[in-house]
């Protein structure tokens, strides 16, 4: 069949202070009709820029220097067109269309959705403002938002996040385009929502003839949506080939490496990921030699001495660009393999409890008007209870908005709950007063999020880590001080001589890995993490995951893990709680909880998440999960979970259930269970 | 390995690099280290009593005696404008320093503790703002008397509110940020956690407002002398000069100018450095006067 859209050789570069940064060295892919590819690399390999690129999206300092563009039915080159040109808005929408990841400022908020659907099919089409209506509104029946008619004269910031990227894609297939762009278009959303919109997707592609290519550094969603797969690494395609291929029997190095840094929900609990080391190479001063060679762990010496490897066919429709063959590669993974047989460090869970919770509830005051009187309440948080012991890991999963980070928040005493007890070590810190709480302070330390903003700027390493033993009064002396932030800084596979540098001189890896020895140094008890590695690209996740592995066998601390993330979760944690809307609605150990869901809920999420096995995949049917997640401040009556739950009763309307154990400390929160 | 960088200075030298980086900004620079010089040496330099009188000599034109030539009573114009650049300097760096130290730890206290706190200090600051700076100046030199010391406190207490709300908007922007709360967590007590985290990552603005405050609390100390409530008399400053200038305007109008000139220049210079300040270290801001 001949090819929808060949893409040779895309070159792009922007031009920054004097230095060329190129972003993107030599990518190039081709789609048929009706085919979904997958385009997966980590941050900076220049996947995005290659879409821009086709679409002649690229502003200056940007340059497209070298490619060549083909869309069947175009004679020319498209990348020859004026990029302002009516040729190339034609291509744009037209023939391809894009739908980009942030859909909360993707829309123009002062236009309604409506207008902004019919606009993109007036600029294609020719027909009158009426027909175009219609077709708005048929769009929006398509991508399934309710009550079409009605909300065509909406504004976006009336609708929810999912809502804003269905009306993006409506968008976006509206001129009935041959291909669709998805540029990391469901990163942002929450996994039920992004299961729902990826099937739909799914389904259109296929009713429509339209062909996709879905951008992500998601390995899951490309081994469950796409047909074929091209790897990007530091702006070349280094593999490409049918996704079972990709996964069965990956040959690049890279590939490789990516798919043993990656945590999936079908692993062994003792499985050890395999970071790549390294960092990307600097784009504005390239090697003449291959890219990955640095960080490679099946170079040859003769790799450095030839020049950037070109993709070469190794079987059907696998390509790889690497200079080793074959059976080069598989001696060398042969050796590896010997070598790389560890486990996960063993750990000690002592009987102890370290923490518990009971019946913590947080609302937040919603106030309006003139006189901010209070007009409802946040239920941030209903009568959660749990416990930790020590050396332990609780994981805690959910959607956003389930309360999270509030409990993490409430334990750590930012602020204080409303009701319930917080049981450390016996004594009940939830309501103690902010200068009694010095020394649980010492005790239980924080890791946050986002390793950009969580350290301190105008602060050096040294102090940012050593703070805590100043407070705490933890060193005698100078010289103690000093050998003790070096221990630190080695505990977290820092070079101590670094200690002097200010926190934007460290890559994000390396930030986060800061944020823990500030976390280690007055010897904590508990460690929260609250989301640590969802900002790192996967191969530093893994560091850090085994980094925490490492760690917590050798100090013993306890941990409360939250991620939303739930093959990481599997991977570190021995409990896992899982949240919706504020209420805990099931506890279980990790290999419980994963094998034999009980919830519905956690049954939905669980089926949700696309593994990096697309043999795996095919078996999982995803569980229909209608509905958004809907706003704590509108919580459903009755159970929180009733109005969305395919399994929901009568009484699950009326009622809210409670914990009740189902033997060996598996708690759920569920009428189906309550007979027991 | 490589031999270790020092942020700190690099930092230093980006800031000149970036602050000096157009022509005018080192013009002025050098105006103004000439004038604190010149202020600095006056004693030494200045060839007449800033304040003898001399009867003899009274209204004369410049010659070699006197450079500048002698004012309706007799006193050097040259000696007085040398003084006057002392009044005008102290003056402006004592009002801005007062000011900042005053409005900044108001606006942090605001914005730190909230509630009843920053209602209190809030609603006076507005009540505050709603007297012309000037005015309030005025009232408060009426009650408290002149000089150059009691000036400068006055003209910094009237523009604290500025600085308050400036560092108000600030803290609450810092205070919210995830490296705080993680200071907080380790158990630092409040009075740590402003001076150590919230404050260092709060002074790039505060800083590029206090260099732009400076010409224009010098020339509010020079409205106050031409008015008559300002600098007392006798003590030679550039407003009481202007002022004196202004009854023989028409018969010696160097006198009036002269003055008037040095205060143009040196407020022009001043914020000309202002501008440079900020660009340095607020990129966002270029551009916009």
């Amino acid at each position: 069949m001949e090819n929808l859209l060949q893409v040779e050789g895309i070159k792009t570069d922007f031009i920054t202070t004097g230095k060329r940064v190129e972003a993107v060295v030599n990518a190039s892919f081709d789609l048929k009709r009706g085919e979904i590819i997958g385009i997966v690399g980590e941050s900076g390999s220049g996947k995005s820029v290659t879409m821009l690129s086709v679409l002649k999206l690229i502003n200056p300092p940007g340059r497209v220097v070298g490619g060549d563009v083909r869309l069947a039915g175009i004679e020319e080159n498209i990348l020859s067109f004026d990029s302002k040109g009516e040729k190339m808005r034609n291509v744009r929408g037209g023939r391809i269309g894009m739908i980009f990841q942030e859909p909360m400022t993707s829309l123009n908020p002062v236009l309604t959705v409506g207008y902004q659907i019919a606009e993109t099919i007036l600029t294609h089409k020719k027909c009158s403002k009426a027909e175009a209506k219609q077709k708005a509104i048929e769009m929006m029946k398509a991508v399934r938002i309710p009550d079409a008619e009605r909300r065509y004269n909406a504004y976006p910031q009336e609708f929810s996040g999912g809502m804003r990227q269905r009306i993006m894609i409506a968008i976006a297939l509206a001129a009935d385009p041959d291909v669709l762009i998805a540029d990391e278009a469901t990163t942002a959303l929450d996994v039920t929502i992004q299961a729902q919109l990826l099937e739909m997707l799914k389904e259109l592609a296929q009713t429509r003839g339209v062909a996709v290519i879905i951008v992500t550094h998601n390995m899951g969603i490309v081994a469950r949506y796409a047909d074929r797969i091209y790897v990007m690494y530091s702006g070349s395609v280094v593999e490409t080939a049918e996704t079972d291929v990709i996964f069965g029997c990956p040959e690049h190095p890279y590939t490789r490496g990516l798919l043993a840094a990656i945590p999936r929900l079908n692993d062994a609990k003792d499985r050890v990921l395999v970071p790549i080391d390294g960092l990307l190479p600097d784009a504005s001063n390239r090697a003449p030699y291959c890219a990955f060679y640095e960080r490679c762990l099946y170079r040859k010496n003769s790799c450095a001495k030839m020049p950037i490897p070109k993709l070469t066919g190794i079987g059907t429709n696998h390509f790889v660009a690497c200079h080793l063959t074959v059976a080069e590669r598989a001696a060398r993974q042969a050796e590896l393999l010997e070598r790389e047989q560890r486990k996960t460090p063993k750990k000690q869970i002592r009987e102890e409890t370290c923490i518990e919770v009971r019946n913590l509830t947080k609302r937040f005051a919603v106030r309006a008007g003139l006189l901010q009187k209070t007009v409802g309440y946040v239920h941030a948080l209903e009568k959660v209870s749990f416990a930790i012991r020590r050396g332990e890991t609780l994981g805690v999963v959910g959607e956003s908005g389930c309360g999270k980070s509030t409990l993490a928040r409430l334990i750590m005493r930012v602020y204080a709950p409303d009701e319930g007890e917080i049981l450390f070590h016996g004594r009940d810190i939830a309501h103690e007063k902010e200068r009694n709480l010095k020394d649980v302070r010492r005790e239980v330390a924080m890791v946050f999020q986002d390793p950009y903003s969580s350290l301190d700027p105008r602060q050096t390493a040294e102090s940012i880590v050593g703070e805590a033993l100043k407070i705490h009064h933890l060193c005698p002396d100078k010289e103690a001080y000093g050998k003790r932030v070096s221990e630190l800084f080695r505990l977290v596979e820092l070079d101590p001589e670094l200690r002097k540098r200010v926190p934007h001189e460290f890559s994000g890896g390396q930030r986060q890995r800061l944020g823990i020895a500030r976390a280690l140094a007055a010897s904590p008890t508990l460690i929260i993490f609250d989301e640590p590695i969802s900002a790192l690209d996967v191969s530093v996740q893994a560091q850090i995951i085994n980094l925490l592995e490492k760690l917590q066998a050798q100090l013993g601390v306890s941990y409360m893990f939250i991620a939303h993330d739930l093959a990481v979760v599997r991977h570190i944690s021995d409990r896992i709680l899982v949240m919706y809307l504020g209420q805990a609605v099931e506890i279980a150990s990790c290999e419980k909880l994963y094998e034999m869901p009980l919830h519905p809920y956690t049954q939905a999420l669980l089926s949700s998440v696309p593994t990096a096995d697309p043999v795996l995949e095919r078996t999982r049917q995803p569980l229909k999960l209608g509905g958004e997640i809907p706003s704590v401040l509108k919580r459903p009556k009755g159970c929180p979970f009733s109005d969305r739950c395919p399994k929901a009763m009568e009484c699950c309307h009326i009622l809210s259930p409670e914990l009740v154990d189902m033997g060996e400390g598996h708690m759920v929160a569920c009428h189906l269970y309550g007979g027991k | 390995m490589a031999k270790e960088k020092n942020y700190r200075y690099e930092g230093i030298s980006r800031f000149f690099r970036a602050m000096f980086g157009r022509k005018i900004v080192i013009i002025c620079t050098a105006i103004v280290l000439i004038i604190i010089v010149l202020a600095i040496l006056a004693p030494v330099i200045a060839p007449y009593d800033p304040a003898a009188t001399d009867y003899y000599h009274m209204s004369q034109k410049p010659s070699m005696e006197h450079l500048l030539g002698t004012d309706a009573l007799g006193r050097d114009v040259l000696s007085r404008l040398l003084y006057g650049s002392q009044v005008s300097l102290i003056v402006g760096v004592i009002a801005v320093f007062v000011a900042c130290v005053i409005g900044s730890l108001l606006g942090m206290c605001a914005a730190y503790f909230g509630g009843v706190v920053d209602v209190v200090i809030m609603r006076t600051n507005e009540a505050l703002r709603c007297v012309p700076a000037v005015v309030l100046a005025m009232a408060l030199v009426s009650v408290f008397g002149g000089g150059v010391r009691n000036i400068a406190i006055i003209l910094g207490i009237s523009t604290v509110p500025g600085y308050a709300q400036m560092m108000r908007a600030q803290v609450l922007s810092v205070v919210r940020r995830d490296y705080v709360t993680a200071a907080r967590l380790q158990g630092n007590s409040s009075i740590r956690l402003l001076f150590k985290h919230i404050l260092p990552n709060c002074l790039s603005p505060l800083i590029v407002m206090m260099t732009q405050q400076v010409g224009s609390t010098i020339l509010s100390e020079a409205g106050l002398s031409f008015l008559g409530v300002g600098i007392s008399v006798p003590t030679a400053s550039w407003g009481t000069m202007v002022s004196e200038g202004k009854a023989v305007l028409l018969e010696n109008p160097m006198l009036g100018l002269i003055p008037g000139f040095c205060i143009a220049v040196l407020v022009i210079s001043l914020n000309t450095i202002g501008d440079g300040v900020r660009d340095a270290l607020d990129p966002h801001l270029r551009g916009e006067i």
